[in-house]
C-alpha cells in the first residue's frame, strides 16, 4: 500500500489557484469552506514564494487524537477520514491541526459550528464508495477510481504533487538537483516527522 | 464616468497583449536557456523563504490568502502539537486525579470522623427566601448538566464509547453537546444573580480569620461566624471566581475566534478544562458538606429554614442579628423564642 502524501514545490507555485478552484468544483464544497489554500508568503517583498496547502494527511494526525468523540480513521493509503455522522462540531480539530484545515460551515455563531469538513484527499468518506450520500458528504472519490487528487493533476506548474510519499519524494528530489535549488517539502517535518533530504 | 474607465482599462489590457509577447520573446533570443543554468546568473533562491529560517524567528509561519478567510493565511502552526499533548496526556490525568482525589479524601474524612452531629430543637429560623433557592437550584441544576457533559468531553471517548459504540455514543455527545451550549446561559445567570444576592454577607471579616485559626469546626468545636462561615465564604468565592472564568472562556469558546486567534482559542480551552475539572472538585466538596457531611444543614436549602439550635451552633452572630431585627419590629414569619 502506498502511503500518500502532499508535496508543494513552491518554487513552481505561480499562486494561480487553479488548485483551490478544481477542489472546491469536484466536491461542491459549500460556502465559505476552502478545503485548499494558497498562502503567499513575504507577498510582494524579494524572495517571495506561495505554497498550496490543504490537510496534509498527518502521521499520527492531531486532529485524531484530540476529537473528542474518535471519528477519525486513517484509510489504508494512510489518508486521514472523518464520519461527519458522528463529529459534533466542537472545532478542537481546528485547535490541534498545524495547517488549520479543517473547516465548520459556521465559523462565529452560537452552538453549533455544523459539522467538520477538510481535504479528504478525493477519498470521499466512510459510506459505501460512489454513493450519493459520500458525495454529498464528503465529495467524490477519486481514489476509488485509481485517480490521484483533482488538485495536484490541475496544475499547471506541476508545482502540487500528490502520490506515494516516497515517489513524489524522488521527483522533488530530482528537479532539486536538476535545477539547482529548491525551498524545501513545506509542512513534511511538522505532518510526516521527516523531510527531503537532498 | 464609468464607461471612460472601462475604455482606459480595455486598451491597457490590450496594450499588454500585444507588447507582453513582445517582450518576452525578446528576452529568449537574448539568452538561449541550458539545463540546470539559470538566465540571471544569480541565485534564484538566495534570498527565498525558507522554512527553517522562518520558524527560527516566529512559531507561526504567516502569509497571505486571496480567499476571504483571512485566518487561513496562517500556514504552520505546530503549537497545535502541545495543545494535543496538554489535551490527550495531561488533562484526563489532572481531571480524573483531582475530581477522584476529592472523592477519596472526602469519603476517608467520613469514614473516620463521621457526620458532624449538631443539636436539635423544635424551633425553626427562616434561612433562605424564594428566591434565593431558585437561584441555587436553577445553578446547581445547570451546573451538573454542564460537568456532566464537560467531562464527556474528557472521558467519553475512554470510558462510554467502548460501551455502546460510535453511533449511540455521537448522538449522545451532540445531545451532551447542546445541553452543554445552551444550560450555559442560565448557568451564567445564576452566577450572577449569586454575587447580586449573598456579596453582603460573603466579605471576609476578623469573625473568618477566628474561625479559620480555630479550625472552623472541622478539628474541634465550633466557632463563632455569621451568616456564612469562612468555609462557605471559600466556596462562594470560588464560585463566582470560577463561574466567571467558566462562562468567559466558554463565551469564547462558543463564537470562536472573536476574542481570540488560534492560539488564544487553545489557552481558552486549556483553561476552561483546567478550571472545570477544580470547579467539579470544589462543588463536590460543597455538595458533602451540604449534605452527608453536617446534619441538619440541607434543610436549609431544601425547605429554606434550619433548626434553630442548628443555627445557633452554626451561624451564632447571624441567629444574634436575626433576632435582635426581629425585636426591633421585623418580621421574621416564625415566632421567636424568648431569650
Ligand atoms: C459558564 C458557561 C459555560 C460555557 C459558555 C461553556 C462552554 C463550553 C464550550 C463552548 C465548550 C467546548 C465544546 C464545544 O463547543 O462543543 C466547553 C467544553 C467544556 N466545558 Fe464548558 N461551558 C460553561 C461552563 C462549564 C462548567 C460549569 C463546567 C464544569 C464544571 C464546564 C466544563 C467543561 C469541560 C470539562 C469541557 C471540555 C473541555 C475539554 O475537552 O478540553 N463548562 N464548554
Ligand atoms: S493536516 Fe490537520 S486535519 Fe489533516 S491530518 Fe494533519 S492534523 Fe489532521
Ligand atoms: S469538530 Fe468534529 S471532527 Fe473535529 S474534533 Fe470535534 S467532533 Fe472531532
Amino acid at each position: 500500500m502506498a502511503r500518500m502524501k502532499f508535496l508543494c514545490d513552491a518554487d513552481r507555485c505561480i499562486e494561480c489557484n487553479a488548485c483551490v478552484t478544481a477542489c472546491k468544483n469536484e466536491h461542491e464544497v459549500p460556502w465559505g469552506i476552502n478545503r485548499r489554500r494558497v498562502v503567499t508568503l513575504n507577498d510582494g517583498r524579494p524572495g517571495e514564494r506561495s505554497v498550496s496547502m490543504a490537510c496534509m494527511h498527518c502521521t499520527d494526525a492531531p486532529c485524531a487524537a484530540v476529537c473528542p468523540v474518535n471519528c477519525f480513521y486513517t484509510t489504508a493509503d494512510a489518508v486521514v477520514l472523518h464520519s461527519k455522522d458522528i463529529c459534533i462540531g466542537c472545532g478542537y480539530c481546528f485547535y490541534a491541526c498545524p495547517f488549520g484545515a479543517p473547516q465548520y460551515p459556521r465559523i462565529g455563531n452560537f452552538g453549533s459550528r455544523g459539522k467538520m469538513d477538510k481535504c479528504t484527499y478525493c477519498t470521499g468518506g466512510p459510506e459505501p464508495d460512489f454513493s450519493v450520500a459520500e458525495y454529498e458528504k464528503y465529495g467524490s472519490n477519486r481514489l476509488a477510481e485509481g485517480k490521484l487528487p483533482l488538485c495536484a493533476e490541475m496544475c499547471s506548474t506541476k508545482s502540487l504533487l500528490a502520490g506515494d510519499g516516497e515517489m513524489i519524494a524522488a521527483i522533488y528530489k530530482q528537479r532539486v538537483i536538476k535545477r539547482g535549488y529548491g525551498s524545501g517539502a513545506w509542512g513534511w517535518k511538522t505532518a510526516y516527522r521527516e523531510t527531503v533530504t537532498i | 464616468m464609468r464607461s471612460g474607465l472601462k475604455l482606459l482599462s480595455t486598451l491597457l489590457v490590450a496594450v499588454t497583449l500585444v507588447a507582453g509577447p513582445v517582450a518576452v520573446g525578446v528576452a529568449l533570443a537574448q539568452e538561449p536557456m541550458q539545463a540546470g543554468q539559470n538566465p540571471t546568473g544569480q541565485d534564484p533562491t538566495a534570498d527565498a523563504v525558507n522554512e527553517e529560517l522562518l520558524f527560527k524567528h516566529e512559531s507561526t509561519i504567516r502569509g497571505v490568502v486571496s480567499i476571504p478567510d483571512k485566518r487561513a493565511g496562517n500556514l504552520i502552526q505546530p503549537q497545535g502539537r502541545e495543545y494535543r499533548a496538554f489535551h490527550e496526556r495531561w488533562l484526563p490525568w489532572i481531571a480524573a486525579v483531582v475530581i477522584l482525589g476529592m472523592i477519596v479524601v472526602l469519603a476517608a474524612f467520613l469514614l473516620i470522623k463521621g457526620r458532624m452531629k449538631s443539636p436539635r430543637s423544635a424551633e425553626k429560623i427562616k434561612r433562605y427566601n424564594v428566591l434565593e433557592r431558585f437561584t441555587h437550584w436553577m445553578t446547581a441544576a445547570c451546573f451538573i448538566v454542564l460537568a456532566l457533559s464537560g467531562l464527556n468531553y474528557i472521558f467519553g471517548k475512554r470510558l462510554l464509547m467502548p460501551l455502546i459504540g460510535p453511533d449511540a455514543f455521537g448522538t449522545a455527545s451532540q445531545l451532551a453537546k447542546y445541553s452543554h451550549v445552551y444550560l450555559a446561559w442560565p448557568f451564567m445567570l445564576g452566577i450572577l444573580l449569586m454575587l447580586a444576592l449573598w456579596v453582603k454577607d460573603n466579605i471576609p471579616n476578623r469573625v473568618d480569620w477566628a474561625w479559620l485559626k480555630a479550625g472552623g469546626g472541622v478539628l474541634g468545636g465550633h466557632a463563632h461566624a455569621g451568616r456564612f462561615n469562612a468555609g462557605q465564604k471559600v466556596i462562594f468565592w470560588m464560585v463566582i471566581g470560577f463561574g466567571l472564568a467558566m462562562g468567559f472562556t466558554g463565551i469564547a469558546l462558543l463564537f470562536p475566534f472573536t476574542l481570540a486567534g488560534i492560539h488564544g482559542m487553545q489557552l481558552m480551552q486549556v483553561v476552561h478544562a483546567s478550571i472545570g475539572a477544580l470547579f467539579i472538585a470544589g462543588i463536590i466538596l460543597h455538595i458533602y458538606t451540604g449534605t452527608v457531611g453536617i446534619e441538619g444543614s440541607f434543610a436549609a436549602m431544601g425547605k429554606g429554614e434550619v433548626d434553630l439550635a442548628w443555627a445557633r451552633a452554626h451561624h451564632d452572630l447571624w441567629v444574634e442579628e436575626q433576632q435582635a431585627k426581629a425585636a426591633g419590629g421585623a418580621h421574621l414569619g416564625h415566632p421567636q423564642p424568648a431569650e
